[in-house]
């Protein structure tokens, strides 16, 4: 069963260098307690993505369409304050990027996490705070917490607290932004257990938006990899680690520094383009070492490689089945 | 070239009104870098490995110990002393998007340590300029010259700050975190560029980082940090591949692998957070979080650095035994 299908989403953004195409196309699909990774560069739409599915955009929207189908219903085409009431934080929340630093300083924490209940009017005072209470435990923190403020608290235990605050109403879908970027290694471990965790216990469904692909393979049962505003190669977590078929995945996965080969990191020369000017052809040929001829003229569809995995490349097109 | 002997750092921390306590943030440090070669001091954050880095540019005075540069004692150096070491040793910071002026072009931001260290006339001035953005391949200059630092990519703004602290030619560069805030497919290019200039210039190198997984490409010897002291130290084919202390193990097993079968297993962590340095402890820093099999020594002595195998030397009682 599909909780989530996006289909052709667009976001073009205005400014004043002209109209940024942030999110060119993009279809993707999720089942229910599934995870899927959305990896990119900065700038490659990642966010934006996420923003759409939310509805939270920012006044200077040029284009938005596409079809968003949450259990079967055109979400796009609910009013904001439908919207507002259904689906914000009831069936789809977010963890935002850089969330740790948007807790209020004057609000105890445990208050915050509830805050959104509170404004609910469903449930009193006393219900909200309890239930408060058992999702700081549930992400690993002493209940003492509540009373206390966000400079009290680490990094790793203010990241904590946005997830328990993203998980107040029993979404369906959370969608993570970067949720580890700005961890050590050790307390990034300790948060991607936590989210595999809630995965499995609270069967909810997860997007996971990182630019390390190596994290991605913690969590997600599939993946796609954005590049300039469109998904240049989707498949699962086996497709896509095990025989990743695009230039771009192969070279965003050599230049994981692992500890286990001895082979020097890679890297992919070149910065992502523009998004006012998309290059012509392939959006990938410029920093591509594999271009041919078509690669800067015609720009390629989605080949079929096998069930489940479809990449955006000329080179596949003999892959076809 | 650059040499600690049993440095310490302690803050006075005001705890309430009348009220301060000691908070140690490096507490006995003896560690060397070679000429030319790079240490990585890897860590979490609060474990000092910032402070170590800020001691050895004497941008901070230990409270015990020695600090060498060279044969030179900079411990107790008055700042006008000072002066030619500043120019010998530069520092590269982690965040590129707030460590250099918005207001100056890049043309400006690289040549304003000349300026300030008075070297040179306008036009050898800009002859340099030329030279360090060639280096770090911000090509072609002119064109990179005359633009602002929002019009750059991270990378690009990084390469800048390398091209900054390179203009001096230095002879020893503190590095903290260079690469954290830049995307992944382009942190190897950052790193790789880094370790050329070191070749071509022979400058030594501390590289700071929380990444073991990059210092093991990029360092000649890895030092892990925990709350302030070292508990292992070696090379990184020792360090990574054969490491001993609990620690340094766990570390390990944080770092992600591209692999599609991590999502069905929990990681081995390290739970819980880094003790607080202002608490007083006797006995080994690393025993609150420690899971292995402890003994009486863990709690009421700190372990030293012992060598265990050839340049490989952990700080763990445990293992000490595992030797005799």
């Amino acid at each position: 069963m599909k909780l989530l299908e996006v289909k052709n989403l667009k976001l073009y953004y205005q400014s004043t260098r002209g109209t940024v195409k942030a999110v060119d196309g993009i279809s993707l699909d999720l089942a229910k307690s599934e995870a899927l990774g959305i990896v990119g560069e900065s700038g490659s739409g990642k966010t934006s993505l996420s923003l759409a599915l939310m509805r939270v955009l920012p006044s200077n929207i040029d284009t938005n369409e596409g079809k968003v189908i949450l259990d079967g219903k055109d979400i796009t085409q609910l009013s904001e304050e439908e919207f507002r009431k259904e689906i914000r934080w009831n069936t789809i929340s977010m963890v935002f990027q850089g969330a740790m630093n948007s807790l209020n300083p004057v609000l105890k924490v445990g208050h915050q996490i509830a805050e959104p209940m509170l404004l609910e009017k469903t449930v009193n005072k006393k219900e909200a705070y309890k239930k408060s209470e058992d999702l700081l435990e549930m992400v690993g923190l002493p209940k003492e917490i509540f009373n206390r403020y966000a400079h009290e608290l680490s990094g790793g235990m203010k990241q904590r607290v946005m997830i328990a605050s993203a998980l107040i109403l029993n979404p369906k879908l959370v969608i993570l932004d970067e949720p580890t970027s700005a961890l050590d290694v050790s307390i990034q471990a300790q948060i991607m257990n936590l989210l595999k965790r809630f995965k499995k216990e609270l069967d909810i469904s997860m997007i996971f938006i990182t630019h390390d692909i190596a994290l991605s393979s913690d969590l997600c049962d599939k993946l796609a990899v954005l590049y300039a505003g469109e998904i240049i190669e989707k498949g699962t977590a086996e497709q896509m680690f095990g025989k990743p078929k695009h230039p771009y995945t192969q070279l965003l996965l050599a230049s994981i520094p692992g500890l286990k080969q001895d082979a020097s990191p890679k890297f992919i020369p070149g910065a992502p383009p523009d998004l006012t000017s998309p290059p012509t052809g392939c959006r990938f040929h410029a920093r591509c070492p594999y271009r041919f001829d078509p690669c800067d003229k015609k720009p390629p569809p989605a080949f079929k490689i096998e069930k489940d995995h479809l990449s955006r490349c000329w080179l596949n097109e003999g892959d076809k089945k | 070239m650059i040499r600690l002997e049993d440095v310490k750092m302690y803050f006075q921390s005001r705890k309430g009104l009348f009220k301060t306590v000691e908070i140690k943030a490096i507490d006995g440090v003896s560690v060397e870098i070679d000429k030319g070669k790079t240490l990585a001091l890897v860590g979490e954050s609060g474990s000092g490995k910032t402070t170590l880095g800020r001691l050895t540019l004497r941008l901070l005075k230990p409270t015990a110990g020695h600090v060498f540069f060279e044969d030179l004692n900079i411990t107790d150096l008055e700042e006008v002393h000072l002066k030619s070491f500043r120019r010998r040793a530069q520092a590269i910071f982690q965040d590129p998007y707030s460590s250099i002026d918005p207001f100056m072009n890049v043309h400006q931001i690289v040549e304003e340590p000349l300026i300030i260290h008075r070297i040179g006339k306008k036009k050898e001035r800009n002859e340099m300029v030329h030279k360090a953005l060639e280096d770090v391949r911000l090509t072609p200059t002119q064109e990179f010259s005359n633009k602002y630092p929002h019009m750059l990519s991270g990378g690009q703004r990084q390469r800048v700050g390398i091209a900054r602290a390179l203009i001096l030619k230095p002879e020893y560069i503190v590095t903290d975190e260079p690469v954290s805030m830049i995307d992944a497919s382009s942190r190897a290019e950052i790193l790789h560029l880094m370790k050329n200039l070191q070749d071509k210039y022979r400058i030594t190198v501390l590289y700071i980082t929380h990444d073991i997984a990059t210092a093991k490409y990029f360092a000649d010897r890895i030092a892990v940090m925990y709350n302030g002291r070292i508990v292992e130290i070696g090379p990184p084919e020792k360090v990574v591949k054969e490491p001993i202390h609990p620690y340094t193990i766990k570390l390990l097993a944080a770092v992600p692998e591209p692999d599609p079968s991590n999502r069905f297993k929990e990681r081995g962590v390290v739970e819980g957070e880094p003790p607080n340095p202002a608490d007083i402890q006797w006995g080994c820093r690393f025993e609150s979080r420690c899971q292995l099999q402890k003994e009486d020594n863990c709690k009421s002595k700190q372990p030293t650095l012992v060598q265990i195998k050839p340049e490989h030397y952990v700080a763990c009682f445990l293992k000490d035994k595992d030797k005799s």
